[in-house]
């Protein structure tokens, strides 16, 4: 039929349609890979939303949670953002010493998030508040948990990079790993302003 | 040192459960001294275990799904035997506690174990050469979840015969799944088994979605790709939507288990119905996760065995689409008793009607398809038409179901189980079975034998009607599911023809075995040497049968629907290009297999409390992925010289059979 032969005019010649780009494809399969873990995250934030009252005459949102204490945890977030920002633009330049640098600079930030969020379970656990307590601690516990379970894996992430670009170099795919790397920061960055919100801001309301 | 692991956890003192662990062992352990005997480990761990090559990963989904299925049939057995032997004063001869196993058991081992295996493994084997692609996109991650899936399957197995498995359903319900009222370690294998696997087929659904969305030949615009690739696609749209939800639900309640937390107990502020609606937000979803892939091999299977086009391709495809969506609208009619109100329940009750709507429009295509066609009686056209008859009974009781106050009445009752037997065996396993005879050509190079297929589809199909109608009248009568044993002896007739039915069914299965031994003794005779042995209109039956590592030599151009048709109407099938070019293919990698090996150990540390075993295996899962990040070289190159010695081989072959 003339009409279907002419839509694939054009494409019939190119040899590299066999050779999919494959850093477009895995950036595409990460994308996908995000999307299912905001569904994970969108299941404790419901979780959380019908659990999140039910206090069995244990503490509130409001008696427990510090906001300037959590503001500081999510200006080293954001700033950890930024900072990973900045290593893909130093990425797509290519200058290899700054990319180093942004990645460790980024690494501090977010160990300081995760180190912040350790302590602050810490002290909840030791007033006898642990997730044990309440179903509302509970799914607090395992919400915001999971999201710096989160964090930890790309903190570990982050440092094999960081091994990465100062063995192999920016190679290709060493770019196509940092690219994923910084998809999957930003991710978590967006995750924790819904934590931030719905969690801390609306808890002390 | 071995957390909550004794010797004790062996059932020595159920001698049922002693034989069958002792068949298993006895039975791997002539399977390891074979492949031992024979000198083929090396083989074995080279060309399959650390294969890449997505028609081997597929291969070996079916072999583990096959396994399967043997294991949760024999748990149907064993629930048919005993509900034929319990009634009155009779006791039969299983306890409740070994009954609740069993049928725990079957049903989380044929949707996860047998039903997953077997989608993803024909989806693996066939969907890459109907899009014409080398391979899947992730090859390597292809490799990861079968050995996830596999290592979940293990754990199902393993807790057969030290421990024991879950006695609270398929469903695993809370409170009763919590560790106040199920302390033993059923509950945690289950748990684990689900999610080592559940992880697996969420990262199938990543990279089938990403092979469907890039891979494609020129010109194999959307509305061109053969069905089966279209029901691929929405299949695992729904596996990246809903997985996520399961894993999260078994995270909560492994929380509640481990940790003390209280998300789904009866105190301090826990709430059980939270579990059922996210259980069945991926529940349901799942079941046309099941279905969909069979609905495509149902259409692949009619048009090639009735000689035309697919009737209504684009309404096909609309009805998956919208049967994708409204199967996430509907998870509560599967609790209408929960006590929402009247307003809620109509909404879901209306949401699962409209399901009967696409579904209809594919059952008419289907029947159009073969008006007027020149059809093939073949084994999979016998499934097919198998399937086209019993699938109708089976959603016209899922559209009385799904009226919420005849729900009140039929819920937890046979007639459900009735139900959902009548959809699932066959909407989804005959389809499954269609695709095997179907494909199996393709994917190891003969036929298998007609007259045993036909043999094994008539005992299947008497034995399926045997098996669920007496349910459908139990369920009125009164019977709730799940009894171990039962008082009201006007039961009792209708379980011995449901137990006649297994046994039916049993020689349904047996004389799949016989077929295929028979076929592999005479795989000369059976031999497909064109690569076409069906006169197929989609492009996997363009390369040869076993397609070579790389598919095509040269990824063809497509003009139409039904490509390999319009080729060969055209006369330019077969037409040899100039000249080959080299072929870049991903390398075998032991990370897959090894991943997998940790995972299994991970689960079962965790299932008795063996923490420092835990950390040990989450440990090496971490370091064995961060090595394979480290590895950039992972493709090797089939030199031009090879893909022509290769091909000519295969022209030599069509030649000979065309003399």
């Amino acid at each position: 039929m003339m009409t279907t032969d002419a839509s694939t005019i054009g494409i019939a010649h190119i040899e590299e349609a066999a050779h999919p780009d494959t850093v477009a494809m895995q950036t595409f399969g990460f994308w996908l890979y995000l999307m299912s873990d905001l569904i994970l995250f969108a299941t404790l934030f419901a979780t959380y939303a019908v659990l999140g009252h039910n206090y069995a005459g244990g503490p509130t949102g409001k008696e427990l949670f510090d906001l300037p204490y959590v503001l500081g945890e999510t200006l080293l977030l954001l700033f950890s953002s930024v900072t990973c920002g900045l290593v893909m633009l130093a990425v797509h330049n290519e200058t290899q010493k700054r990319v180093l640098i942004g990645l460790v600079v980024t690494f501090l930030l977010g160990l300081g998030f995760v180190s912040m969020e350790i302590l602050e379970f810490r002290s909840l656990i030791a007033q006898g508040y642990g997730p044990d307590r309440s179903a509302f601690l509970s799914s607090y516990f395992t919400l915001v948990g999971t999201h710096g379970a989160h964090v930890t894996f790309g903190l570990i992430w982050m440092a094999v990079m960081i091994g990465q670009v100062a063995v192999k170099g920016l190679t290709y795919p060493v770019q196509s790993r940092l690219m994923r790397l910084s998809m999957f920061w930003h991710f978590l960055d967006i995750v924790w302003i819904g934590i931030f919100s719905v969690v801390y801001l609306m808890g002390v309301m | 040192m071995f957390g909550k692991l004794s010797l004790s956890a062996i059932p020595f003192h159920e001698p049922i459960t002693m034989t069958a662990v002792a068949g298993s062992v006895v039975l791997g352990l002539v399977i390891l001294a074979l492949i031992t005997y024979y000198r083929k480990w090396t083989y074995l761990y080279k060309e399959w275990l650390t294969s890449l090559d997505h028609k081997k990963i597929g291969i070996m989904y079916i072999i583990l799904a096959l396994v399967m299925l043997l294991r949760g049939f024999s748990d149907a057995l064993l629930m048919r035997g005993q509900q034929a032997l319990a009634a009155g004063g009779s006791l039969g001869y299983l306890a409740p506690d070994h009954f609740n196993q069993i049928f725990s058991a079957h049903g989380s081992i044929m949707i996860i174990f047998m039903a997953m295996p077997f989608l993803v493994g024909l989806m693996n084997i066939v969907v890459p050469q109907q899009i014409g692609a080398r391979d899947v996109a992730f090859p390597f991650l292809n490799s990861l979840s079968l050995w996830l899936t596999a290592a979940g399957a293990l754990l199902v197995m393993v807790s057969l015969g030290v421990g024991e498995f879950s006695k609270v359903g398929w469903s695993g319900y809370a409170p009763l799944s919590g560790i106040e009222y199920s302390p033993d370690v059923g509950v945690d294998y289950w748990i684990w088994a689900f999610q080592i696997a559940g992880i697996g087929s969420t990262l199938s659904g990543i990279n089938f979605l990403v092979t469907i969305m890039t891979m494609r030949a020129p010109g194999m615009t959307a509305m061109r790709l053969p069905l089966f690739v279209w029901t691929t696609f929405f299949t695992m749209v729904l596996v990246v939507w809903a997985f996520p939800v399961l894993t999260a639900a078994l995270a909560l309640l492994t929380l509640d288990r481990y940790l003390g937390m209280h998300f789904f107990t009866n105190t301090l502020g826990g709430n059980q119905m939270l579990y059922v609606n996210l259980f069945w937000t991926w529940g349901h979803p799942e079941v046309y996760i099941v279905i969909l892939p069979a609905f495509g091999i149902f259409s692949e299977v009619v048009a090639t065995f009735s000689g035309k086009r697919l009737f209504g391709y684009a309404s096909m495809v609309w009805a998956t689409a919208v049967i994708t969506i409204l199967s996430f609208s509907v998870w509560m009619h599967h609790f209408f008793t929960m006590g929402a109100s009247p307003n809620v329940n109509l909404f879901f009750g209306i949401a699962t009607m409209l399901i009967a709507i696409p579904t209809g429009v594919k059952t008419f295509n289907w029947l159009f398809t073969m008006y007027r066609g020149r059809i093939r009686f073949t084994t999979p056209m016998y499934w097919t038409l198998g399937f086209i008859v019993s699938f109708a009974i089976g959603g016209a009781s899922g559209v009385m179901l799904s009226i919420p106050s005849a729900d009140f009445v039929l819920h937890n009752s046979l007639f459900l189980i009735g139900h959902f037997h009548s959809v699932l065996i066959p909407g989804a396993l005959f389809g499954f079975f269609a695709g095997y005879y179907y494909w199996f050509p393709k994917a190891i190079g003969f036929r298998l034998k007609e007259n045993w297929g036909r043999r094994a589809f008539w005992c299947w199909l008497v034995g399926f009607y045997l098996a669920f109608v007496p349910l459908y009248v139990l369920g009125f009568m009164g019977m709730p599911r799940r009894l171990a044993h039962y008082a009201d002896l006007t039961w009792h007739p209708y379980l011995l023809v449901a137990a006649l039915g297994a046994a039916v069914i049993m020689l349904g299965i047996v004389c799949q075995g016989i077929q295929l031994l028979v076929s592999i003794k005479e795989r000369r005779a059976l031999e497909d040497r064109t690569g076409d042995p069906w006169d197929g209109r989609t492009l996997e039956w363009m390369t040869a049968s076993p397609a070579p590592v790389y598919n095509f030599p040269k990824i063809p151009v497509i003009n139409e629907i039904d490509a390999f048709m319009d080729m060969k109407e055209k006369g330019i099938a077969y037409e040899r290009p100039d000249r080959y070019s080299d072929i870049e293919m991903p390398k075998n990698a032991p990370h897959g297999l090894i991943l997998g090996g940790l995972a299994f150990l991970f689960g079962f540390a965790v299932v008795w409390h063996i923490w420092w075993l835990a950390i040990v295996a989450a440990m090496g899962i971490l370091f064995t992925v961060i090595a394979r990040s480290m590895d950039d070289n992972i493709h090797y190159v089939i030199p031009a010289a090879d893909v022509e010695r290769i091909e000519n081989e295969r022209y030599r072959q069509m030649a000979a059979v065309a003399k």
